[in-house]
């Protein structure tokens, strides 16, 4: 791993070599990279002159294992890649492969499939929240932001006996038919959140040193974020309205009406902002997938053992942190020949290093959070 | 005996005795305070294992804190490593000697005391800095540098503050600013027709900043710099550090307490009818709600020993509350009472900040300091002169 080989950076044209210059190793054990994110600081005093990502600490061979599974078999493994986002992994997946074998996925089926992903969207906004102000010094919402977390993970407990790595789905449709009460709950949780939303709005938006810790740090414009690849509320806060579920709708998006949040600012503000907005939109598309939800199979003719023709298969979601992949090769066996993730969270954390140069330390914190990444999803 | 008993310092001898072996019991239990406000504005419970209701969390890690073993990192500076935790404790509880805790409570009362306290405070951040220094670790020589430019840049509205109370007042001296606010017939923060509200306002920000509390405490800024100034720190020296931060805040809440908010006077000093309510009625109640509180908290509990304390807490709050009701009693300790009263509510307005605020950035953090409240605390200093001058002759 070339790691360590920072030239000498600049900032403004300037060039630093002198004496000041100090480097500081961040992580993998530091209480706000998010895991085991591993970061060198070049500094002068406290302006950082460039930055060193060290990643692969949680690195568990996921692509590898899956070439020694059974289509099956893997599914559960891709819920440990983005842990906080389990479910739009699995769907991510499920799709890919059914997309090899060419099996339509019933209307209730993929209507179950819209809400448990977008609840699932709101509980990876609320962790991010929380953390996020943590990292900015905000103590307080972590905790209201775990509270209203743990409504949606009673759902899923209630409706697949898993918390957070769900396993949700299967190949072909869902395993199980959803509970009694599922529909009421998921209005329930709705009618809490947007309720909730405002408190956030309270305890942050109007906090003049939040909104001044946020804005104007790690500005990444629309163009940096097409040149690293960058997707997702990072990207519709620079101003370019891009999101799958609208761009290129899978699983029946087409049917809903909700609005893509975008902001110009391209700042840790616009981000902060674009994910509050994204948490009321996924309320408004549970509410409509929940007055919609058609009677009928849940799963799609599906043979028991999954053999697919050989071929290949790309499929990408919009996963809460942006476009995640999924690519799968067969060669007609019972396992996979290759399967390659495409994660939000690798790609968007590439552009650290343009987001940080010339700003403080702090801000690199901040912006680890704001990029929001899951190191699971990162090393694989 | 007789001669010992003559001896003039005696009274202030056995006060420092009784600060230096209480305090550190009373800062343990400002940190429970802190876990238990702060859980409560987080909709979770705080310490609720050791004692009921967590009561005996302190005495735990006291303990904990004690028997954990002494590491000193192999390339630090021994002796300065060894020697900041030391001067930090040190000189934040030297400050208690000047602190007027009542009329008849007090370990000396000098006519530089709040020079005195000013100094201490300033040593204090010497202690943080060598600290930082000597543990030869980046996060802890980024904390100290943090700490140092931040105590210079907090200490000028601070003492702009202070020096625009201490010209209201006419003395350096704890007690004298006191007296004069009883002769003013008002509190500092509401003295010069409310233009003292302005310095009152600066002096609580710059306390906060000069205390390294949330939305200031970047020299420990958890989520940057680990732990900052006391990363390397652990066990009893950390403790010591941990000590001296509460100190600090106990002290310059007290220094607010005596310039701004009259200190041992109770609310409105100079209107004779509301003696009964406040000075009698008032702690009375306070105390038998605590006491019925931990009364009605008994049963609740599952373990003797645990329904055994809260009875005798509850016992205790109310005989408290009856000593306020004997008269004799009530005019030794209702000068302690209002001062910690007072000290408490500034304590709590830390903790809350705590809970609310992000925390500022070095470089707002300089702005802040030197674009708002120097400029704001030399004005007020000036306006505030020119009206006393005028109107006070």
């Amino acid at each position: 791993m070339a790691a360590t080989t920072l030239e000498p950076a600049s900032v403004d044209g300037d060039t630093f070599l002198d004496s000041n210059e100090l480097v500081l190793n961040m992580g993998p054990q530091h209480p706000s990279t998010h895991g085991v994110l591993r970061v060198i600081l070049k500094l002068d005093g406290e302006t950082v002159l460039g930055t060193d990502c060290v990643i692969g600490y949680l690195h568990r061979g996921v692509e590898k294992i899956a070439e020694d599974r059974t289509y099956q078999q893997f599914a559960p493994y891709v819920d440990r890649m983005d842990y906080v986002a389990a479910v739009s992994n699995g769907l991510g997946y499920c799709m890919a492969v059914e997309k090899l074998l060419d099996v339509e996925i019933p209307e209730r089926a993929q209507c179950v499939r819209v809400i448990l992903t977008e609840l699932n969207r709101v509980a990876s906004h609320l962790l991010w929240l929380g953390t996020h102000a943590l990292d900015i010094g905000a103590i307080t919402p972590v905790f209201l932001c775990f509270r209203e977390r743990e409504e949606v993970l009673k759902i899923f407990e209630k409706y697949c006996g898993a918390r957070l790595t769900t396993h949700a789905f299967r190949i072909g449709g869902l395993q199980y038919e959803t509970y009694d009460t599922f529909e009421k709950d998921c209005v329930a949780f709705c009618d809490l959140m947007e309720e909730k939303v405002k408190e956030y709005h309270d305890l942050l938006t109007g906090n003049r040193i939040w909104v001044k810790r946020t804005t104007g740090v790690g500005i990444l414009t629309a163009e940096d974020c097409k040149a690293y690849g960058v997707t997702g509320p990072l990207l519709r806060a620079a101003g370019v309205a891009w999101d799958l579920r609208k761009a290129q709708p899978y699983c029946g998006y087409e049917k809903y009406d909700f609005e893509i949040p975008t902001r110009e600012g391209a700042d840790t503000f616009d981000r902060y902002i674009v994910r509050m907005r994204e948490m009321e939109q996924s309320c408004r598309i549970i509410r409509q997938a929940v007055d919609a939800l058609p009677s009928g199979p849940i799963k799609g003719k599906v043979a028991k053992v999954i053999k697919p023709p050989p071929g290949e298969a790309y499929v990408s979601i919009e996963a809460p942190k942006g476009e995640l992949g999924y690519y799968v090769v067969s060669d007609g066996s019972l396992k996979p020949y290759r399967v390659r993730v495409r994660p939000p969270s690798f790609v968007n954390l590439a552009a650290l290093d343009k987001m940080c140069r010339g700003s403080l330390v702090a801000d690199v914190v901040a912006i680890i959070g704001t990029i929001d990444i899951v190191l699971g999803e990162v090393d694989r | 005996m007789e001669q010992l008993l003559a001896n003039p310092y005696l009274p202030s001898i056995v006060m420092t005795v009784v600060i230096i072996l209480v305090f550190p019991l009373v800062a343990g239990y400002i940190v429970l305070a802190e876990r238990k406000v702060l859980a409560d504005l987080q909709v979770r419970l705080g310490p609720m294992r050791v004692g009921p209701y967590g009561v005996l969390q302190p005495l735990a890690d006291a303990l904990k804190l004690m028997i954990k073993e002494d590491i000193i990192p192999a390339k630090s500076d021994r002796w300065i490593f060894w020697l900041s935790p030391v001067v930090s404790t040190f000189t934040a509880l030297s400050a208690f000697a000047v602190l007027p805790l009542s009329d008849r409570f007090f370990v000396a009362d000098v006519n530089i005391g709040i020079l005195f306290i000013l100094a201490m405070s300033s040593i204090g951040a010497l202690g943080i800095i060598l600290g930082g220094w000597s543990a030869n670790s980046k996060y802890s020589l980024m904390g100290s540098l943090r700490a140092a430019a931040q105590m210079v840049s907090y200490e000028v509205p601070l003492g702009f503050a202070t020096v625009t109370a201490i010209m209201c007042a006419g003395t350096l001296s704890m007690q004298g600013v006191i007296h004069s606010q009883l002769e003013r017939g008002v509190w500092g923060a509401f003295d010069n027709y409310g233009l003292m509200l302005v310095p009152t306002v600066l002096f609580i920000i710059a306390g906060t900043a000069e205390t390294n509390r949330a939305p200031f405490d970047l020299p420990e800024a958890e989520s940057e710099l680990v732990a900052g100034f006391h990363t390397e720190y652990s066990g009893f020296r950390w403790a010591l550090f941990f000590l001296a931060e509460y100190a600090a805040i106990v002290v310059i809440s007290s220094l607010g307490v005596t310039l701004f908010f009259g200190g041992w006077l109770r609310p409105f000093p100079n209107v004779a009818w509301l003696e009964m309510p406040l000075n009698t009625a008032f702690p009375a109640a306070l105390f038998a709600v605590m006491g019925l509180g931990c009364l009605k908290g008994v049963p609740r509990q599952v373990i003797n020993g645990f329904r055994l304390l809260m009875l005798a807490l509850g016992l205790g709050f109310l005989a408290v509350g009856g000593l306020f009701l004997l008269p004799a009693a009530n005019e030794a300790v209702i000068g302690l009472f209002w001062f910690l009263f007072k000290l408490a509510v500034m304590v709590y307005l830390f903790i809350w900040y705590r809970g609310t605020f992000p925390r500022f950035r070095y470089d707002q953090l300089m702005d802040v300091g030197w674009k708002w409240l120097i400029p704001l605390s030399m004005g007020g200093l000036i306006v505030n002169g020119i009206v006393q001058l005028l109107v006070r002759g």
